[in-house]
Order: C-alpha cells, then structure tokens, then sequence
C-alpha cells in the first residue's frame, strides 16, 4: 500500500503550481525551507509582485515524476502566509519563461548567422559587442532549450533563465484571491 | 489606556485565559518580568531549571487539559533551549505558545550579545512564527499566535519580541477580531465532493467482512470520543489506537484492540495485516505504526480521514480520503452505514489474542526478587486502580506502559510520541499536575531520562506539587540496549549507565525517596508513595537486560513480529488481563 507517487502521477509529469502569498519579510525562506525539509524536488521557482503590493505571486514547477505536486500543494498552502495555491497544469493558461543568452562571436559572418537564428526563434538581441552578443528569447521551456542547442555550436558565454511563469486564458483569475477570514479572539471559530 | 508591549503581553495572555507560564527570565525578556511582578495575581509563572522543560511542560499541560500551554524565554541559549520542545510540540500536534524575548530591534542582524535568529532557527519546527519589531503589530500577532496554534491542526507557533518593543508603549484596546489573509484553518477543498465520498465510504463499510479502525489523536483533538463510541456501537468494528490515540476509546472496551505499531500486541498487527479495510481517523500513518510500507495491509481498501490535506496520500494510498474534522464526519457517517455483525471476525482475533496473554510475561512465574518494569507498571495501574495520570519518558518503560497500563479515560497517558524525547517525563509531570491538580500524577521514566531532566525536581519542590516519581532502574540506555543486542550483536556501545544514589538525591531535595528491588518490595513502595502526602521519589532496580516484545524490526512487516516464547500461565504478579 506505499504510495507510488511516480505511479500515480497524471498525464502532465511536470506540474505548474500557482502560489499567492502574503508580501512579508522571510516568505519565500518559508517556502524554501518547505522544500528543503519535506525533500520536495522543484525544477524551478519564480517569484515576483502582483498589482496588489501586499500580495507576491509565485509559480512553481514540480517535477512529479519525483514529487507529488498534491503533496506541495497540501504543504504549501499550510504555510499561514501562503494565502492561496492552485495546480494550473490542466488549466489553459499561457506559460513562459524569458532568458539571457551571451554567446561567443568569432567574426563577422558568425555574426550574420546568429542574428539569423535570432529572427527565427522571433527573439532579439540586447547587447552588442566585438566578440559577444546577448540574445532575449521568450516562450516556454522548449524553446529556450532548442533555442540554447543552436546557438550552442557557436559557444555559449553564460545563461541566466527565469524560470517559468503562468497565467489562465480567458477573463477569469488564474487564482482565487479568497476574502479575508475574520476571527474573534474569544475562541469562536471564524464565520 | 497606555500600555508597554511587556503589559499588553500579559493582558493578551489574560485575554486568551492563558493563566499559566512555564518559564525563565533573562535579558532580553527582562521587562515583561518586570511587568508580571503587577500580574502575579493573575499569572501563575512557574519558574523551569532549563528552558526545554518550560516547553515540555506546556506541551503536557496542552496534552493534559486540551487548553494552549504557554512557555517563555529569552533570546539567544534561552530561546534555542526551547527548540527541542517546540520540535516535540509541532509532531505530536500540540498546541502551544512560546514567547521569546529578542534583542532590540535596531541590534537586530548585528550579533548582538545573546541574538540568535529565533524564528529561523524555529521555523521548521513551529506550525508559525513571528518576529515582532514594531509595538504596533504586538496585541494583533499574540491573537493571531493563539488561533493558529489551537485551530485546525493544532501545533506550536513562536513569537520572538523585541527588547525596544516590550518597553515601548502605545494605546491598548485588547483585539477582538484579527484578519489573516493566508490561514485557514482547514484547507478548503474545493474539489472535495463529501457527501459523495461518504456514500462511498459507506459501501465500502457495508461491504468489508475484515474491517479495522486505526484511531488517532485526531479523535481526541476534534473531541470526537462519543462519534467514535456511537459508529462502533453501530458497526461492531475493533478499534485498534496508536500510541497517542490511546484513550480516545477505553481501553477495557471489547471492541478496542489496543495499541498497533512496533511494540502494539501482535494480534493488533495481525488483524491490521490481515483486514480488508481500514479506516484511519485523525492518524497519520507515522512509521513506527506501519513497518515497511511496501507490505502494509497489503488486502486492505483505505478511507483515511484527516484535518491536514498533507497527510492524505503521504506514506498510504487512500482509496478515500477525507479532509475534515473527524467529528463532523462521523457524525454524518454514522447514521448512513448499515448496523453489521463482525463477531466472526472479533473472534479471529480473539484466537490471537489468546496467543499473546500466552506469551505475557507477568503470566510466568518469576520469583520475587526478580522485578521487571511490568511488574511496576502494573503495580501502579493497580493500586490506583486504574485511575491516575501516566507521564512517561521515551523508551522501553514507554511500551510496557501501553501494554501493562489500561486506560480507561481520554488523556491518561501523557507522552512523547513523534518525537521521541528523552527528558519528557518530569517536565510533562509538572505540567499535567498544574493542569489536572485533583488527579493523580505519576511520572515514569527510565534512569538515563530522568537524569535528562532531573534538575526539574527543584521545580516540583518549589512549586510544591505532589508528583509521584517512578524511575525504571536498569542501569542501560534500555532501548538501545535492546536493539544494539537484536541487531548489533550485543555490542552495548555506551548504553552502559552509572546512576547516583537517587535516594539520597530525593534527600538533597527534601523529598521522600523510596527504593524497590524486589516484586513484593515494590508493591509496598508503591503504597507508601500514595500514601505520602507530597512529591515522592522512587527508584525500581529492575533486570538489566529485558527486551519489550513483541517487536516490528526495522524493514519487516507489520505482523512479522519477533516474539517472546510461549510459557505455562502462572499467576505472577497480579496478573490482572
């Protein structure tokens, strides 16, 4: 009767988790701590500001062939300061990630190749200089991974990737921003 | 009315009808000491010899009243020495608060004389923390600190003051009601569909010819010990508890099979292994309670019911599980499933059952100046018939305590179960007498526990509590003894324990020290404790080398059990059953 979470895991193996959490000092130490001491494995975590200041937004990636992205879900949302989390994997949603890709540039005709094979992957260079350029693509993992195999023939300087980000097609929130519970102080639960 | 954040602590505390702290000053914490010295009128400070037992204490005293218990400290060795029960607080589920004094909020990050990062230090063994640095936030946070540790499932939450802050002051109006944007209680579970997963619950009920309830604190915590006593009545299915389940059904109940697990009986674990479903309520599948996983009820549906979502689907696969309170769920369960007949199966394990009081060891006869901790456990579960409060520490006498102690009302057993904590014992005692002062309390605890806690004796002196005292002397580290002899080819690396003359310790401390080295000896010592009105020491100089069976070893399964050999029935040492 072990739960096999690798057995168990759905159709997607990699899992798109949502998190709104509280913008306080010390949260995202309290996610990681999570991870780190439940041996969660997460392929990667972006965190950022919302419209609303008091609220951080963080997307997360779980690779459920190793970890049970309920298990991070149920675990996250214990964190007092997590406010909601939501598995968007079977969502529609538009997923991203953006990276910066210096890469080596031997001479001039070399130049002339990767601009093409920036125009083909519809990303643009950043910086320009005599031996090195810097390449901004957007789009989901998949891109920037073939993206990084073409452009790896001409020598890759350094690679920084943000890690992916999420959001629900159509009007609705990806994620539900819940009211707020009210509690007395008397030992009454909350309404 | 202006008041110091030191003032708006205790009338916070006040406020929550937290009357009672277990704790010790220092200097970061110095001003909300000074401020109780107006409080002691309606504060009961008891002041701990180390600050681990200030939280051990509380945690027994949560355990033994269902109230929150409250420790304090201050910053820096203060605050680190709570950890170790904050750790046990957070896996026994445990509701308490601890407040720390922290140094002043512009010495913060600059290693200040005795800073130390508390709520980092603390973070992954409290349910939450707070640092407060800023006057302001104080009587909203201590509000919020009480919710969460009570709410949902219950556990340990920190809040770390500031120096500057306890000493500032600002207009008070005790808060009424607090706004959390992050916590809830209980994780909603949109996707839930509960009346659903009842009507299956029911069919699979209704259906199974094998069923056991595994019973867990969770029964306990959601108050649910009628709900439980109702659905069974209805149903006829055994109950088998886990170590801190014990109590949430009495144990004299025909239906209840007693504790499961590593040390539980081995009929327990046998009707588990062999059972066609079970139901888990407010338990958490630790792994002391299931032995290799791989091979755990390997016939069994699971419906698993549990407050924390985290817990469902952690180390077993439920075929149902339910997040909620267990109470609700069982009082609507109750009512749908069909009053069934399970007495064929009740009877099963009843043959087992015979099999194991054939190999209990206080049914042989031992002569008299043998005495084995049974003996002593029985001793004392007989001669207060029943009814007096056990604190235990951790370790062999831990599980002869549930195999050789009955009991027969919720919270009677208090001890370390997650966690394990050596040390337990006399700082839970201290707790559960301040808690419960009309019961009796007796404190059992190995001798290498209780030399852990033993400067708490001057607390037990000092706040003049009539605790009885049982060390279980077998000069060994007695559970690791027993596996260092099962596994490691008796090579007894550092189990070997000198003791002091512990009656003459009591003496030291002004108290009755008393001391058994026989069955009938022990029998007397047990009598004049109770009998003595005040705190009492007694030391049972047990065999040395006895090992608590059965035994679940590391890696096998449940019901693959080393055993004691059968023996002819004697009459022993009141061998009650």
């Amino acid at each position: 009767m072990l739960v096999d979470h690798a057995a168990t895991r759905q159709h997607h193996q990699k899992h798109t988790l949502v998190a709104l959490v509280e913008n306080k000092p010390g949260v995202l130490n309290r996610v990681a701590s999570l991870f780190r001491r439940r041996n969660f494995n997460i392929d990667s975590l972006a965190v950022g500001t919302t419209d609303d200041p008091q609220v951080s937004r963080m997307t997360i990636v779980v690779d459920a062939n190793r970890t049970s992205a309920e298990l991070v879900e149920s675990n996250l949302y214990k964190l007092v300061n997590v406010i909601d989390v939501q598995d968007v994997t079977q969502v529609p949603a538009v997923m991203r990630e953006l990276a910066l890709i210096k890469v080596h540039v031997a001479n001039t005709q070399k130049r002339g190749e990767i601009k093409h094979v920036v125009d083909m992957f519809q990303s643009r260079v950043v910086d320009v200089c005599k031996d090195s350029l810097i390449i901004e693509v957007t789009g989901d993992e998949e891109k920037v991974d073939s993206m990084l195999a073409v452009l790896d023939e001409y020598g890759i300087v350094e690679v920084v990737r943000t890690g992916r980000i999420a959001m629900a097609r159509g009007a609705v929130n990806t994620i539900a921003q819940h009211e707020e519970v009210v509690f007395s102080t008397n030992g009454a639960e909350p309404e | 009315m202006k008041l110091t954040g030191a003032q708006i602590i205790w009338e916070s505390l006040i406020q929550q009808d937290a009357r009672l702290v277990f704790g010790y000053p220092g200097g970061a914490i110095l001003p909300t000491y000074d401020a109780l010295y107006d409080y002691q009128d309606r504060v009961r400070h008891v002041l701990v010899r180390h600050e681990e037992n200030a939280a051990l204490a509380a945690d027994a005293y949560a355990r033994a009243t269902g109230r929150i218990g409250v420790c304090m400290s201050t910053s820096g060795p203060g605050a680190t020495n709570l950890v170790t029960g904050l750790a046990n607080a957070m896996m026994d589920s445990s509701p308490i608060v601890a407040i720390t004094g922290q140094v002043a909020s512009p010495l913060v990050g600059t290693d200040a004389f005795q800073e130390t990062d508390v709520t980092g230090v603390t973070l992954p063994v409290t349910k939450h923390n707070y640092l407060v640095m800023n006057i302001e936030e104080l009587p909203e946070v201590l509000a919020e600190a009480f919710y969460v540790a009570r709410s949902g499932r219950p556990g340990p939450v920190l809040v770390d003051i500031c120096k500057d802050v306890q000493q500032n002051s600002m207009e008070y109006t005790p808060v009424t009601s607090v706004h959390m944007r992050g916590y809830r209680a209980v994780k909603p579970m949109h996707q839930q569909d509960v009346p659903s997963l009842l009507r299956k619950a029911r069919t699979l009920i209704d259906q199974s010819q094998r069923p056991v309830i595994l019973a867990g604190q969770g029964i306990k915590h959601a108050g649910a010990h009628n709900e439980l006593s109702e659905f069974i009545s209805k149903t006829g299915i055994p109950v088998a508890t886990t170590l801190l389940g014990i109590g949430v059904l009495a144990e004299d109940h025909p239906l209840n099979l007693r504790m499961m697990g590593m040390h539980g009986e081995a009929y327990v674990n046998k009707a588990i292994a062999n059972a066609d479903l079970l139901i888990a309520l407010g338990m958490r599948f630790d792994d002391r309670v299931t032995g290799n996983l791989s091979q755990y009820a390997k016939n069994a549906k699971v419906i698993h019911v549990d407050i924390d979502a985290a817990e469902i689907d952690k180390n077993v696969h439920a075929d149902i599980g339910i997040v909620g309170n267990v109470k609700d769920i069982l009082q609507a369960l109750t009512p749908m499933v069909a009053a069934t007949d399970h007495s064929n199966w009740m009877k099963t394990i009843g043959k087992w059952r015979e099999d194991t009081w054939s190999r209990d060891v206080l049914g042989q006869e031992l002569p008299d100046e043998i005495l084995i901790a049974p003996h002593v456990i029985r001793g004392v579960w007989y001669a207060t018939e029943g009814q007096c409060i056990v604190c235990t520490d951790v370790g062999q006498h831990q599980m002869w305590e549930t195999q050789y102690f009955q009991h027969i009302r919720p919270n009677q057993l208090i001890t370390s179960g997650g966690l394990g904590t050596m040390g337990f014992a006399l700082p839970a005692s201290i707790g559960t007498k301040l808690g419960r002062p009309n019961d009796e309390v007796w404190a059992m605890a190995g001798d290498g526990g209780f030399q852990m806690s033993i400067p708490e004796l001057a607390t037990v002196v000092q706040e003049k509590l009539n605790i009885k005292i049982a060390i279980i002397n077998n000069h060994f580290l007695g559970m690791v003894r027993q596996w260092q002899d099962l596994m490691h080819n008796k090579r007894y690396s550092q189990t070997r324990m000198w003791t002091p003359d512990f009656q003459k310790l009591a003496e030291a401390y002004g108290i009755l020290g008393l001391r058994a080295t026989t069955q009938s000896e022990a029998k007397q010592v047990i009598a004049q404790a109770r009998a003595h009105n005040g705190p009492v020491l007694c030391e049972f100089v047990v065999e040395p080398e006895m090992n608590v069976f059965p035994m679940v070893m590391p890696g096998k399964a449940l019901d693959d059990m080393a055993r004691r050999e059968p023996a002819a029935l004697g009459t022993g040492f009141d061998a009650v059953k």
